[in-house]
């Protein structure tokens, strides 16, 4: 499963720097959300992946025994799925208005603010 | 409970509900956010008048027990971070009052500003690295919505520019993160610091160590990662520009000083050659860069840059003299850099425009100004007594030590050039006398104006005639910092 995990994170990484290396505003957006998912994963696998075992205590011991999936990377995961939500939503919005205002998708034709006055 | 650790986040939050819970009565918010901003340098004061006294606080969110919990921690550098923040914070909300527009502030200016600052204390005050990375995210949506707000054409393309840049960067931060607790089982920072010393992987320690360089040196705008930075930090209102500047990239170099001098220190020696080294190229980048800037903003944008390579060399030294110097040397750069840009501010009020080659004769009309431009613009290039001799002596002085020659050449003639650069707006802006085609002044200023460009200016000199205490105080918390 470690095996499977890690080649869909480097794939995931590769697709989201492709988009960000594309010239189209909206691809950025896609390309920066695929790195942040691809980031999730990551933690999720390096936080150990076990199944069935969750880290809940039985009714009738007094401490968990054996391996048990770790809740932390679990609750990072959900921290981090929150914030991009709100960032990405922000950003979506964000590259509309710009679209609106410059009148180009086309990140080349955005230079306006680099060029010496 | 140690309220003192939780204050310099709990006021900012307060003032930005405060001020949405008076959404339509604008005056109400920006008065509330001036007294926000004088509680929250209050509570710094007060915090690090705590920590001078009784050493490094640590507070437990909710009382868990101490690797387990969220934990807040302050030691003398993060005290004197959040009293900056709250210095420059007051400034900005003063400035604000004189120059923000109705539309603006309309659109929650002011709350935005305080969840600003929210985050920026967070991020000092924090002892968990996760939470770093939550405060981080807190502060950059606060300052992406600040930098696009107005949503005027120059804003919206150098926000998309800053929002990517800031973005990929976070995913970088998460993903050490992740492999950070992947490969330690931990995310409080003093455990982490414990752990990685039993940790038996170099090349992984080597690995993580640049992914947190390369994350951390987008945000604090080190080369050759800072180029969104004087792509945006110039298209919104001067008030926001000057609280990015005294604030954003510091968190960065702040990050990275408290990633690398408490828990990359395994390896050191070579990853303190490398930071060294992006050091010198981070200054001299930064100077040629404004050298061939007209835009009076965009020519301090280049100036930050260069200014974070002299922080950057403090790491990079390794030494508590060094180390001492670099927080000297944020606390100067802080103040001055900040002035610079509401002093653009004010000129462009006088003159309506930005551009050095059409401003001029601010001198004959306007001397205070001038003096109130000299002071930081000096202070800046290093001249005697301003606080920017000081801490460039400090750092010269740790280099000398240390006989890393090289680098204390270039911090030298990086000096000299930012002088160059200096009397450059000295001259064209202020000695040169106004063309006759010119437009004629814009508008008028008012106290709100002039009050925090006085106050900062002022204490740029008063930091200069003080060095001596305050360097004390630097070394106690380079000391700190080195745990020793």
């Amino acid at each position: 499963m470690e095996t499977v995990l890690a080649f869909v994170i480097g794939g995931l990484y590769a697709a989201g720097l492709y988009m960000l290396m594309r010239r189209s505003i909206v691809k950025l957006v896609i390309g920066l959300a695929l790195m942040s998912q691809a980031a999730n994963l990551l933690i999720f696998t390096l936080g150990r992946l076990i199944r069935g075992r969750p880290a809940l205590i039985p009714p009738d011991a007094a401490a968990l025994a054996g391996p048990f999936a770790d809740p932390v990377p679990q609750a990072l995961i959900l921290t981090a799925i929150v914030i991009s939500f709100g960032v990405h939503a922000f950003t979506i919005i964000l590259v509309k208005r710009a679209y609106q205002t410059v009148g180009t998708d086309d990140l080349d034709d955005m230079r306006n603010t680099d060029l010496l006055s | 409970m140690d309220v003192l650790l939780i204050l310099p986040i709990l006021l900012p939050l307060l003032t930005a509900v405060a001020a949405l819970l008076v959404w339509n009565r604008r005056p109400v918010q920006g008065a509330l956010g001036v007294l926000g901003t004088v509680a929250l340098l209050g509570a710094g004061l007060a915090l690090l008048d705590a920590i001078w006294r009784d050493g490094v606080r640590t507070l437990q969110v909710g009382n868990w027990p101490d690797p387990f919990g969220i934990t807040l921690s302050a030691d003398l550098f993060s005290a004197i971070m959040v009293v900056l923040a709250g210095l420059i914070g007051l400034a900005a909300a003063v400035y604000s009052l004189g120059s923000m527009d109705p539309d603006r502030e309309r659109f929650g200016y002011y709350p935005l500003f305080h969840f600003l600052l929210m985050g920026v204390c967070g991020a000092f005050l924090t002892g968990d690295i996760f939470n770093l990375y939550v405060w981080f995210e807190v502060m950059l949506i606060a300052s992406f919505v600040l930098m696009v707000l107005g949503g005027e054409r120059a804003q919206l393309e150098g926000g998309i520019k800053y929002v990517t840049l800031n973005l990929m960067a976070s995913a970088l931060f998460l993903a050490a993160v992740g492999i950070l607790y992947g490969v330690t089982g931990a995310l409080n920072m003093a455990d982490l610091a414990h752990r990685l010393r039993y940790v038996e992987q170099p090349g992984l320690m080597t690995a993580l160590a640049v992914l947190f360089l390369v994350a951390f040196g987008i945000k604090a705008a080190v080369f050759p990662l800072f180029f969104w930075l004087p792509a945006s930090y110039h298209t919104p209102p001067v008030a926001v520009s000057a609280l990015f500047s005294g604030l954003l990239t510091k968190v960065g170099v702040y990050a990275l000083i408290r990633v690398f001098t408490r828990l990359f220190v395994q390896d050191a020696g070579y990853l303190h050659a490398i930071i060294l080294v992006i050091a010198g190229l981070t200054m001299v980048t930064g100077v040629l860069g404004a050298v061939a800037q007209t835009e009076v903003r965009r020519l301090l944008s280049f100036h930050i840059v260069s200014q974070i390579g002299y922080l950057l060399m403090g790491l990079g030294l390794f030494t508590p003299a060094a180390l001492a110097g670099a927080v000297f040397f944020m606390a100067h750069v802080v103040l001055a850099k900040a002035a610079l840009f509401l002093v653009g501010g004010i000129a462009h009020r006088l003159r309506g425009t930005y551009d050095l080659k059409k401003l001029g004769g601010l001198y004959r009309s306007h001397p205070g100004l001038a003096v109130l431009f000299l002071l930081p613009a000096l202070s800046l290039a290093g001249l005697p007594p301003l606080s920017g001799f000081f801490a460039k002596l400090a750092l010269v002085w740790a280099g000398l030590e240390t006989r890393q020659f090289a680098i204390v050449a270039v911090a030298l003639g990086v000096s000299l050039l930012t002088l160059f650069s200096m009397m450059k707006i000295w001259n064209e802006a202020f000695w040169k006398p106004l063309g006759e085609n010119d437009p004629p002044p814009a508008g008028g200023t008012s106290p709100a104006l002039w009050l925090p460009v006085a106050g900062l200016a002022a204490l740029t000199v008063l930091i200069g005639l003080a060095a001596g205490p305050l360097f004390v105080l630097s070394l106690r918390a380079a000391e700190q910092l080195l745990g020793m």
